[in-house]
């Protein structure tokens, strides 16, 4: 496999070229709108279908109708145009399919709207996000087994500088254990037999008069307690002696990691956890991470959201403060002075002395 | 008196007859015209129906071909997914007016103009049946709905859309038609409409329409028996019965007035 250097919206879309994505629809919005553009001009011409959408409602109903007949589905926007998924999105994770959706978000703003959701109804999907492109690669190849595996939705979370970044990077198909068939998908074929299939969120069955709510929430509850069970992923460089843990994820877990490997190489005893999933949060995790600990930090391009995850799951054990906050450049896409080495080095020494970081 | 032939309970592609909707209601004659027509084109093996939601949601599990379930006013947009995916499927979305006309118009409009190659059927009663009775975009002037008490007023609510209209005006609409189940005759011609708009499918002509004004005496606040004659006084005259494009010509609500008035 040979190496090549492209933007991360690109080598997203070879990765998910790469799982056997076929089918995918959506509306141009910075920083997303490159993907769409990649996905424009590679799905075609691999057999699959990219669809320009007349809105982000439609472009989720698109891809739910091709996930229905079985095939490897996606979709995505920036956060502004997720929110208007929002609905869908859960009525899909309902229908129990298999969608991968892509959130090139303007910051880490979008971490609530990611991991909590803003549909109606008890569901849960996962969320990945990678540090850089070529974790994007791997993630999004993973998003789409897992995806499947579960039935359930996967988010990527992205960022502008993940989606604009030329890096180098090595698209190889990976191999995950086998999948159930997918015999719940639609063909037509059984019509006649009595034995059609339904693809339904609603809880009905075919022949069967009437939902069943109750016992179809409960079932999908099980399976999303699973999922928060087995699917916690993160990065944890927590040397022995640590007096600090900074938790970071995406991009700026990227600085961080440059600014707590400097602070080391000058005998500060700092360590940098990072969620690869954020939902489910890494918690029993990071509280081993931060078992010799005495203080943590969040760093986060928000004005404070992970740091609600990280406080429940250290359970009042040990202090924790943020020393991210909101920064943005002039168009509000995301890129603020906060993505900085520089910067983010004196907010995890402000850290370290135990001062506060001011906003 | 010439012999009668008794049609089976039900049609082959149903499975069953019980269900709960209101008496008098239209929807499930739609559905059984609907049901034969995907048969009798030898169609039962590669139908996909992408279902609404709204009164005639309780009967898609009596629908034997594969159902997927949508939200309200979302089913072109899935019929889009679904058709890109299996081009060979016959796929139709069954939606109310409240589904097809308010909450989903732009999907609808936008699948006609992208020409995709599904067929759109709405069942059209003027009003949310579901909830008991409420206004709808196809509501007509007039018409006494539990959010428009003393009628629909077009200075207060504005006026109906004739969606059919709307659609077949659209470059991509190859096929567009209103028909009713309000007496016999129009109940076969349903069946023939739903036909053509299948057939026009089928040879990838683009997007084909039908849709079909149903009895809903619960949200019109009627005798159940009075049903087919309040479609046919109130309904009827502003939703005109019959095709609105067909070989690429499209003929208006307005002209198949005239002509009705005509004959």
């Amino acid at each position: 496999m040979t190496r090549a250097l492209m933007e991360g919206s690109e080598a997203i879309a070879e990765a998910a070229l790469a799982a056997g994505c076929r089918f995918f629809a959506g509306y141009p919005m910075t920083p997303f709108t490159e993907l769409l553009e990649h996905f424009a001009r590679k799905l075609p011409a691999a057999g699959g279908v990219c669809i320009n959408a007349e809105s982000e409602l439609e472009a989720i109903g698109m891809a739910w109708g091709a996930l229905a007949t079985g095939a490897r589905a996606a979709t995505g926007s920036t956060g502004q145009g997720i929110a208007l998924m929002q609905e869908s999105l859960a009525e899909i994770t309902r229908a129990e399919l298999p969608l991968v959706l892509f959130n090139m978000a303007r910051g880490q703003g979008d971490y609530f709207q990611a991991t909590r959701g803003g549909g109606h109804g008890d569901y849960r999907h996962l969320v990945l996000a990678p540090r850089d492109a070529a974790e994007a690669v791997h993630l999004t190849q993973l998003a789409f087994d897992l995806a499947d595996r579960w039935r359930n939705p996967v988010v990527v979370y992205g960022d502008y500088l993940l989606a604009h970044t030329a890096e180098s990077v090595e698209i190889a198909p990976e191999t995950f254990p086998p999948l159930p068939p997918k015999d719940w998908a639609v063909d037509g074929s059984l019509g006649g037999s009595g034995r059609s299939r339904s693809v339904n969120p609603l809880g009905m069955t075919k022949g069967i008069k009437g939902i069943e709510p109750e016992p179809f929430w409960k079932r999908l509850q099980a399976k999303h307690d699973a999922m928060a069970r087995r699917e916690p992923r993160w990065e944890a460089d927590v040397p022995e002696g640590s007096e600090l843990v900074v938790v970071a994820f995406g991009t700026l877990a990227r600085f961080a990691r440059l600014a707590v490997r400097e602070l080391r190489g000058e005998s500060a005893r700092v360590g940098l956890f990072r969620p690869i999933t954020l939902w489910p949060f890494p918690a029993e995790a990071l509280r081993r991470a931060c078992s010799g600990a005495r203080r943590v930090a969040v760093l986060e391009q928000n004005a404070g959201q992970m740091i609600d995850d990280v406080r429940l799951a250290l359970e009042g054990r040990l202090p924790v403060a943020a020393i991210g906050g909101i920064s943005s450049d002039a168009a509000g896409f995301g890129i603020g002075p906060l993505l900085d080495s520089e910067e983010v080095r004196a907010r995890i020494e402000c850290a370290l002395a135990g001062r506060e970081v001011s906003a | 008196m010439s012999e009668r032939e008794t049609l089976p309970a039900k049609p082959a592609l149903q499975l069953g007859v019980d269900h709960d909707l209101c008496p008098g209601c239209g929807e499930p004659l739609a559905l059984r015209m609907l049901l034969e027509a995907i048969d009798e084109l030898g169609c039962a093996r590669r139908a996909i129906g992408i279902v609404g939601i709204g009164c005639y949601t309780a009967l898609s599990p009596l629908m034997d071909v594969d159902v997927v379930q949508a939200l309200h006013g979302r089913a072109p947009s899935l019929a889009t997914g679904a058709k890109r995916m299996r081009p060979e499927a016959l796929i139709f979305t069954l939606q109310g007016d409240g589904d097809m006309v308010n909450e989903g118009l732009q999907e609808v409009l936008h699948t006609a103009a992208r020409g995709e190659n599904v067929t759109c059927v709405l069942l059209n009663n003027g009003v949310f049946g579901e909830t008991g009775g409420h206004m709808t975009a196809t509501t007509v002037l007039g018409q006494r709905t539990k959010n428009s008490l003393e009628g629909r007023d077009a200075a207060y609510h504005g006026y109906p859309i004739l969606i059919g209209d709307l659609l077949a005006q659209l470059g991509g609409t190859a096929y567009a038609a209103r028909g009713s189940v309000h007496d016999a005759a129009g109940v076969a011609r349903t069946k023939r409409l739903l036909r053509r708009a299948f057939e026009t499918q089928l040879a990838g002509q683009g997007f084909s329409f039908v849709e079909i004004l149903t009895m809903c005496p619960t949200g019109w606040f009627i005798g159940t028996a009075r049903g087919p004659e309040y479609l046919a006084e109130v309904l009827g005259p502003v939703h005109v019965l019959g095709e609105l494009k067909k070989d690429g010509r499209y003929v208006s609500s307005e002209e198949l007035r005239a002509r009705a008035t005509a004959k």
